[in-house]
């Protein structure tokens, strides 16, 4: 295993453990959705209930909110596309090195046996 | 030395962290409507001039070596891919990272802005996350303050001469880390507090925002370094061009 193959396994285990810490570290917390303690803290600064004044084109459209499986469908959705994309620039770029590096090889490999041909010539 | 006070401030933060355990509170974009009206356009304003620019460097950029768009392409899927992954934070609430640090420091802020202002987009309209008419204001934090800030680290420690990969941490963790800074001074500035003002509205909201994002910003250091190696690796003549 290259170094950097090591180093990476490290850092992704890293990351993946830094996620999940919390989760087991903190049991009872709701590790609830995005913007709410967000407006509490608005409605706590004003003294008072805060009403937005714009709602969100899709909640218009839906005439409520978006449903909690749907929504999290959607974020699924954009994850997938990202990944996708990754990957297949990744691949794209793995599946090159592997060719160019072939064909380096091939070539020094060409060019000793001519040196041997003109050496023996 | 070195690596030992990498070990050193690993572990101050790690205490840094524990000991800021707070009470739930979660928070990421800017709520759809939490803006006045005047603050909406403010800052899409102010944004107009980065993403104009960011377009014309990315014709720019493409126009000189075609093959950048590949990476252009795997840069954007970065964004979407950091931007829509909740992680459970040590505050006891979910927030995502922005995954706008690695386009800062091959593209620059102004393109970064370009693939950020994409993605904000793209949870406004579906997903009620984030807002149209605040998009402006999400805009500047993530796709604009935070990779400037990222892009200055960047060019300051290669400049310093300091490991490679630290450097790339390092302006990812704080780039991510900053945009929720100016999203907390965004929501202070539009809802002061009665006592305190302005002041002591930052305080609250980076008490939410700053907080629950520190361990994620160190995922995303972590995130934008392993993809930096995978690139130094495999598409050495893509960064050359971009000179990386």
């Amino acid at each position: 295993m290259s170094k950097n193959t090591k180093t990476v396994i490290i850092l992704l285990v890293i990351a993946v453990l830094i996620a999940i810490v919390p989760l087991f570290a903190l049991r009872n917390a709701e590790f609830g959705g995005s913007d709410d303690a967000g407006s509490q803290m608005i409605s706590e600064i004003q003294g008072k209930e805060y009403e937005p004044w714009f709602t969100p084109v899709l909640e218009n459209a839906l005439g409520g909110e978006l449903p909690g499986e749907v929504e999290s469908m959607i974020f699924c959705v954009q994850t997938g596309i990202g990944v996708g994309i990754v990957a297949f620039v990744l691949g794209r770029y793995v599946e090159r090195k592997k060719w160019t590096d072939k064909l380096q090889k091939e070539n020094k490999g060409n060019n000793v046996e001519q040196n041997a041909k003109t050496d023996m010539a | 030395m070195l690596k030992r006070k990498e070990k050193l401030s690993i572990l101050g933060f790690a205490l840094l962290v524990m000991i800021a355990v707070a009470p739930v509170s979660n928070a990421m974009h800017i709520m759809e409507g939490y803006l006045p009206l005047a603050h909406c356009i403010l800052w899409m304003v102010i944004c107009i001039p980065f993403l104009v620019i960011g377009l014309l460097n990315i014709k720019k950029t493409l126009g000189e070596d075609r093959r950048t768009l590949m990476l252009l392409a795997l840069t954007g899927a970065f964004v979407f891919v950091l931007s829509s992954l909740k992680i459970p934070s040590v505050t006891g609430s979910c927030s995502h990272m922005t995954g706008t640090g690695l386009g800062a420091i091959l593209f620059g802020p102004c393109v970064t802005s370009i693939l950020g202002i994409i993605v904000l987009l793209f949870q406004a309209v579906l997903l009620a996350h984030g807002g149209l008419t605040t998009l402006g204001a999400n805009c500047f934090s993530m796709a604009i303050a935070g990779p400037i800030l990222a892009y200055a680290v960047y060019k300051l420690l290669i400049k310093m001469n300091v490991n490679k990969k630290v450097t790339v941490f390092l302006a990812a963790f704080l780039g991510d880390l900053f945009t929720y800074c100016v999203t907390s001074v965004e929501l202070a500035i539009a809802y002061p507090s009665e006592v305190g003002g302005f002041g002591a509205s930052v305080i609250k909201f980076l008490g939410i925002f700053a907080t629950t994002q520190v361990p994620l910003a160190i995922i995303e250091g972590i995130l934008t370094v392993v993809i930096v190696i995978a690139l130094e690796t495999y598409a050495r003549n893509e960064l050359k061009s971009l000179s990386f």
